[in-house]
This record gives structure tokens, sequence and C-alpha cells, in this order.
């Protein structure tokens, strides 16, 4: 059975270690918060706020306290705001040490696509294109396939860039993949999913 | 020292022309210059190139001045909560300049301290870097971002002292700062002015001499996106 939207989260969640400052992008991984367990993890938010805490009680939204999705949210003991400089001198410096980010297509290369959609999609490319040049560890969740049952895990992008040669490591419905130096590794299968279900499923190099 | 007006009216009086650039602070809607965007509208002002990390919402926020077309060019990192700025980019009467969101709010940052370009890894090997200069620094590749040197600044705080001294309130700060520290004027609209020496000299978020003109008014604040979550029974 490959992994549902949470399983995804939940072994993405594995990644992270005790005391890493995190960013966690729109979508799958925001429910990455949800499986980090007693493990002590910071959050970033790139509007300005380290120690991002849940959505607050209804009748408690504060129209001031929203993530970088726009969503209300609340603080925590630790919490810490500052402007839009500092918040991405903090992540082009490399004091995050992980983005945990969805995409559109990833090459072999490590090279991510997930802004951009010519003629279909333009909205922007927010804050992804800093977090992937700056942060320690840059994770994809994302499906294998899409809904044509094409791979997402490519040789090359066909898709304007995000970033050249900045993933780490990709989890995906079927597994967990490592971008190495001639290509993908994969260093997981989810359950009942083989070595060769992946390859089949793969346009990407597997070596 | 004179900084306090008595509405936004009045605090952009002498200060707008067409084909003006302006940056404005501000996440999503939070943070925003309501009062002073709303100004711009009745002022009537076109041609604007407008820096902020977004466009507003239909309806509210910079989306106004969308609807009554006086933006010709924006300089934003994602404008992807609204349909007018969809439908006049791609009928094309208006510009788009994308920026890497932290590209942007360093470009402002720049400006207002007084550099012009900087180096910056950000946006390596895709359309971003495009046109742009390259330069190698021990074995990484950078590209050269220019400073923004903004005609005026629009941002919002929470409260300011007489002489404009600032707080914000949690992420409203955002792009607030960059944005008012690269405008040749900043006009700030606050919550609540508070007598000069109330507020804590060591807890100032943005000085007050990157801060000229001053209004006090009421704020929509209106949420973009209101999640919650359920109280657990006890």
């Amino acid at each position: 059975m490959p992994w549902d939207r949470n399983q995804m989260a939940a072994r993405a969640a594995q990644e992270l270690e005790d005391g890493m400052y995190v960013n966690l992008g729109i979508g799958i991984p925001t429910l990455v918060a949800n499986y980090v367990g007693d493990k002590d993890i910071t959050l970033q938010s790139e509007n300005g706020m380290l120690g991002m805490g849940p959505f607050p009680f209804e009748g408690e939204e504060d129209p001031d306290l929203i993530n970088a999705g726009k969503q209300t949210i609340t603080e925590l003991p630790r919490t810490a705001y500052f402007d839009s400089a500092t918040s991405f001198g903090m992540i082009r410096g490399g004091k995050i040490a992980a983005a945990i980010l969805g995409a559109m297509e990833v090459s072999e290369k490590g090279d991510l696509a997930n802004w951009m959609i010519p003629g279909k999609l333009v909205k922007g490319m927010g804050g992804a294109m800093d977090l992937v040049a700056g942060v320690g560890r840059v994770i994809v969740v994302m499906d294998h396939q899409n809904k044509h049952g094409e791979s997402k895990l490519l040789k090359d992008c066909t898709l304007p860039l995000t970033g050249k040669g900045v993933v780490d490591l990709i989890i995906t419905n079927l597994g967990v993949l490592e971008v190495g130096h001639k290509g993908l590794h994969i260093v997981e299968c989810a359950p009942g999913v083989s070595h060769d279900d992946i390859r089949a499923a793969t346009e990407a190099t597997i070596v | 020292m004179k900084k306090i007006y008595a509405s936004a009216d009045a605090a952009l009086d002498g200060l707008l022309h067409d084909d003006m650039l302006i940056a404005a602070g501000g996440f999503g809607l939070c943070g925003i210059p309501e009062l002073l965007i709303d100004a711009i509208v009745k002022s009537g002002v076109t041609g604007l190139t407008i820096a902020s990390n977004n466009c507003g919402v239909d309806g509210f926020g910079l989306g106004k001045l969308l609807d009554t077309k006086q933006i010709a060019k924006m300089m934003s990192s994602y404008v992807g909560e609204n349909d007018e700025f969809m439908r006049q980019y791609l009928s094309g009467e208006l510009e788009i300049e994308f920026n890497p969101q932290g590209t942007l709010a360093e470009r402002m940052r720049a400006g207002g301290a007084g550099i012009p370009g900087f180096y910056t890894k950000t946006g390596v090997g895709t359309q971003v870097a495009e046109g742009k200069e390259h330069k190698d620094f021990d074995g990484e590749t950078y590209i050269l971002e220019r400073g923004i040197f903004a005609d005026l600044s629009i941002v919002k705080a929470w409260k300011a002292d007489e002489t404009g001294n600032a707080v914000f309130r949690k992420t409203a700060r955002n792009f607030n700062p960059p944005a008012a520290m690269c405008g040749r004027v900043c006009v700030m609209e606050v919550e609540e002015i508070v007598p000069t020496g109330s507020l804590d000299p060591d807890l100032i978020h943005l000085p007050g001499i990157y801060v000229h003109r001053i209004i006090q008014g009421e704020h929509e604040k209106r949420i973009e996106q209101r999640t919650v979550r359920k109280r657990e029974e006890a």
C-alpha cells in the first residue's frame, strides 16, 4: 500500500532531529508538524516568526498573527518575531537546518520546480527560491506520479526551476529517494511497494 | 518636529505623482497600510510601480488600486490571491516583476541602507537570474540584485510616538521596516500614536528617523485564511 498524505508527512517528520529550526511549506509539509512527537523542533514561518504554534481556538484568531500561508496561527513561549529582511537573512544565511517543501517536478540532479506552469499558473515563487538556496537540507514531499500516471521524478525538469541541484531527499507516496551524484538512490519503499515498482514509476535515473 | 497629520489625504499631500515608485509594507492582508492605500485610490494617480510582497485580494488592500487601474507594474513575490490581477496580467495591462521573497526584502533593506546592489545565491540557475551579473565567491555562484530606492514608502505599525519611533505587533511587522527604510519619504499609519517617551527606547522596532509623516486611524484588519482548531472536551 502506498503512503497517504499523512503517512508521507509522518515519514518526513522522521528526518527531523532534536533542536532543529525547520521551515515547512504549504500543503502536505504543513502536516509534518503533527508528527514530530517529543522532538524539540522550532518552526520558522518566513513572514517573520520563529516558534510557530498550532491554529487558534475559534474566537481567538488574531489578524496580526498568521503564517506564510496566510492562515491564522498562535505563538508559543519561545516565539520571536522579526521583519522579512531578518527572516530571509536567517534563511539565506544557513541558520535554518531544513525545509520541507512540495514539488511539481524534481530531477535526478536535485533540480526543483514548484512555482510556475507557464500560461497556466503564474502566482509567484514566494519564499521558495530563498529557502532552497539557503537552508541546510531540502526535503521534498510529493506524489510520485501526476494524475495521468506520469513520473514527476524526471531526468530533467520541464517547468521553470525554483532551484538547481538543491534537493537532498524526496519522499513520495511510493517511498524515499536520496539525490546522489549519478542519480537517485532508493532509501526506503512504502509497505507493499517494491524497488521494481518504484523503478517502473520513475523516469529519473535510479542507481 | 511635526510629523503627525490629521488624515491619510493630508499626509500624502504633495507626495503623489503619476508613474512613481511606491514601496508598501504588509504580507498578504497582514500589516498593510489600508488607510494610505484608500487615499491613493482617491488621489487618482496612475502608472504606479509598487514594490510589495503581494497585491492584496480582489477589492481589498492593493487590490483596490488594481480595480481602478492605477498600477502599471508590481514588484512582488506572490500574487496568487487575486483574480483581477491575473486578468490584467494575462491581457497585458499589468507588468509583473517576480522577486524571490527574501530578495525583495533585502532589496528594500539595501536601498534604505544606501547599498545599490548585493550578491545572493537565491535564484541562481532559474529565470530570476537571467540577464543579471553572475559572480563566484569561494567556489559558489551568486547573482547581483539591486537595492530599491522608492519615491515613497507606505507602511503600517501598531504604535508610534510623536517622533515616529515605531513598534509593530506579531507577524504584522513583516515587510514594513524594510519598506519604510527604502523610501525617500515614508508615511506611516498606526493604530495608536502615543506620547513621546512612553515607548521603551530599548524596544523600538523602527527608529523615527525613517518615518516622516504619521497618521492614526481605525483598521479593518481583514483575515485572509481563518483557520482554527477544536477545543478538546474536558
